[in-house]
């Protein structure tokens, strides 16, 4: 059986009889378990998958518009395990929440759900969703499916990897600081970070609500837009989601090379990718030209502050008295992590560390704003460097931190951004370009995917596992 | 030069209610102090008259009406089925007061 690329070629699929649900599951658990050395998975939901597949089998039986009524049915999909799902195993990446099954749902799991979507499994990512890499996971690192060797980025790793290798059909992520699009560009497939407030962050296991933001992993821009159009919008739980419309955009567009995300520090074979990019954006008809975000070079220290202060503030519910272990079973990571935030919060540091982080993030938002007067969409990479080996940066956290700094910017402003595969390094490992728009300008940034994609195949070439 | 000592690593260890091993003390009082140092190049950054950002969505005072919502209120027995630890339907707690004092 041919694996479907896109949602429409999946449900011709099943519409024509090519496979049913069953079987195009049976495939789906087959490749989980083939690739299980990548460690993608923490929990594998096949009862639960095949008993939804029965229910659809019969709503197709009975209702010759299913497929119209239910935009997503029948497809695989897999949740990072930060996303709660009733019923089943959420952990959060830690041992803290290693036998936690919660007793409700997050919204994005619901509306996917409701649209006909079936949980695989939940996948594998760094403890609470902090790390670059996957190695924070108290379950296991993740391995890159490109190179064994190396990490397939962070913190939503298993995710990632699991559309990478076809093992569910697109995976939902978390981005507080780049957690979806540095991946993505690790892994060859595309990610979407949702404007802060487009998508709610109910159920989610939280860890910096000023800055946390729901997306997905998938092959094509095109189901990427699909899946965003039923997971955004308000539910009445979580209120800093907006029902906004999305800005109306003409066909030709103006994109922006941020001159501070090319300097040093970048990887030669990056810069290529990213500026082959721009040429081809340039040959489609849209114009690219030089800005300047003149505070980026701040941004890590302001998101090593705010972050691990609002990390300190939500992990401080994890007593083990209601659920899950005590604090003694937080690893090393977590336990930076809420020891930066309350030093820096602690009384006498307040006014020097947060105070100052809060005012230079108005400045990097106000270089955004600026920015986006002048042009539709900034391009940039999605990591400064290809995927790196295991184990190259756990002794040295500042410098695991680093690896965040093209990405964390658009979650102190609350932009919206896409990674695209964008190419592979003379040793075959992919390159990510980064598009970044403006608040609730998704539809710019799925414009020009679209148009890159039409252009371009990288984003067909599958892992050699 | 921000540098912290193993001293203050217990101070805010405490304020966060973790504990560690000796052997972790002066890793991380080393990997603190490397971040904290870090952060200084923010000095040189001017901002007077500048207001801080703590959100980026614009709301203010977003409410609901004040209804309950049968379909995602809890059972007494779904609220607690996180734990074993259970009397009478409700959490046992670790004891914070003392009946000498």
């Amino acid at each position: 059986m041919k694996t479907p690329r896109t949602i429409s070629e999946l449900h011709d699929g099943l519409k024509n009889k090519e496979y049913s649900l069953v079987e195009l599951l049976d495939g789906y658990f087959a490749r989980i378990k083939a690739v299980n050395e990548l460690n993608a998975f923490i929990t594998v939901s096949s009862e639960y998958a095949y008993k939804k597949a029965q229910d659809w089998e019969r709503v197709v039986k009975d209702n010759p518009k299913a497929f119209e009524e239910f935009p997503l049915l029948g497809v695989p999909i897999a949740m990072k395990d930060m996303y709660l799902t009733k019923g089943i195993r959420t952990t959060a990446g830690s041992r803290v929440l290693e036998d936690y099954v919660p007793v409700y749902s997050s919204t994005v799991f619901e509306k996917l759900e409701k649209a006909g979507a079936i949980l695989v499994g939940k996948t594998n990512c760094d403890a609470w969703a902090h790390g670059a890499s996957g190695e924070n996971s108290d379950f296991g690192p993740t391995l890159n499916p490109w190179d064994k060797t190396r990490v397939p980025g962070g913190s939503s790793s298993g995710s990632a990897v699991s559309v990478a290798t076809n093992t569910s059909f697109f995976a939902m992520g978390t981005d507080t600081g780049g957690s979806i699009r540095q991946p993505a560009g690790f892994c060859n497939v595309v990610g979407l970070k949702p404007t802060y407030g487009a998508v709610s962050r109910y159920g989610v296991v939280a860890m910096a609500s000023s800055l946390d933001s729901m997306g997905h992993f998938a092959h094509t821009v095109e189901d990427t837009e699909k899946v965003f159009n039923i997971t955004m919008g308000e539910d009445g739980k979580d209120a800093t989601v907006k029902n906004s419309n999305l800005k109306v955009i003409s066909s030709k567009l103006k994109i922006g090379l941020p001159k501070e995300y090319f300097t040093e520090g970048l990887d030669l074979e990056v810069k290529e990718k990213v500026m082959q990019a721009a040429k081809a954006f340039e040959k489609m008809g849209h114009s690219v030209s030089e800005v300047s975000l003149p505070y980026t070079k701040y941004a890590i220290s302001v998101y090593y502050i705010v972050m691990p202060a609002e990390v300190g503030s939500n992990l401080g519910r994890y007593d083990g008295i209601r659920y899950g272990n005590d604090r003694s079973t937080f690893g090393a990571e977590a336990r930076r992590r809420i020891m930066l935030g309350t030093y820096t919060l602690s009384s006498g540091y307040y006014d020097a560390y947060y105070l100052k982080a809060m005012k230079v993030r108005t400045l990097i938002c106000k270089d955004f704003d600026t920015a986006f007067k002048k042009v539709d969409a900034l391009i940039t990479p999605s990591s400064p460097t290809p995927p790196f080996k295991i184990g190259e940066k756990v002794n040295n956290p500042l410098e695991m931190y680093l690896s965040d700094i093209y990405t964390v910017s658009a979650n102190l402003a609350g932009i919206c951004g896409l990674t695209l595969p964008s190419g592979f390094t003379k040793t075959g490992l992919p390159v990510g370009t980064q598009l970044l728009g403006p608040r609730f300008g998704e539809n710019i940034l799925f414009k020009l995917g679209k148009d890159f994609q039409n252009q371009t195949d990288y984003h067909t070439k599958l892992p050699p596992i | 030069m921000s540098s912290l000592t193993q001293s203050d690593i217990l101070h805010v260890g405490k304020l966060a209610n973790l504990t560690f091993k000796k052997s972790e003390l002066k890793t991380f009082k080393d990997q603190l102090s490397h971040v904290l140092n870090y952060f200084e190049e923010l000095k040189k950054v001017n901002t007077d008259n500048v207001e801080p950002t703590s959100q980026t969505t614009g709301l203010e005072n977003v409410s609901r009406s004040d209804e309950i919502d049968n379909v995602s209120v809890l059972s007494n027995e779904e609220a607690t089925s996180g734990t074993e630890k259970i009397h009478n339907g409700a959490f046992v707690v670790p004891q914070v007061l003392d009946k000498e004092q």
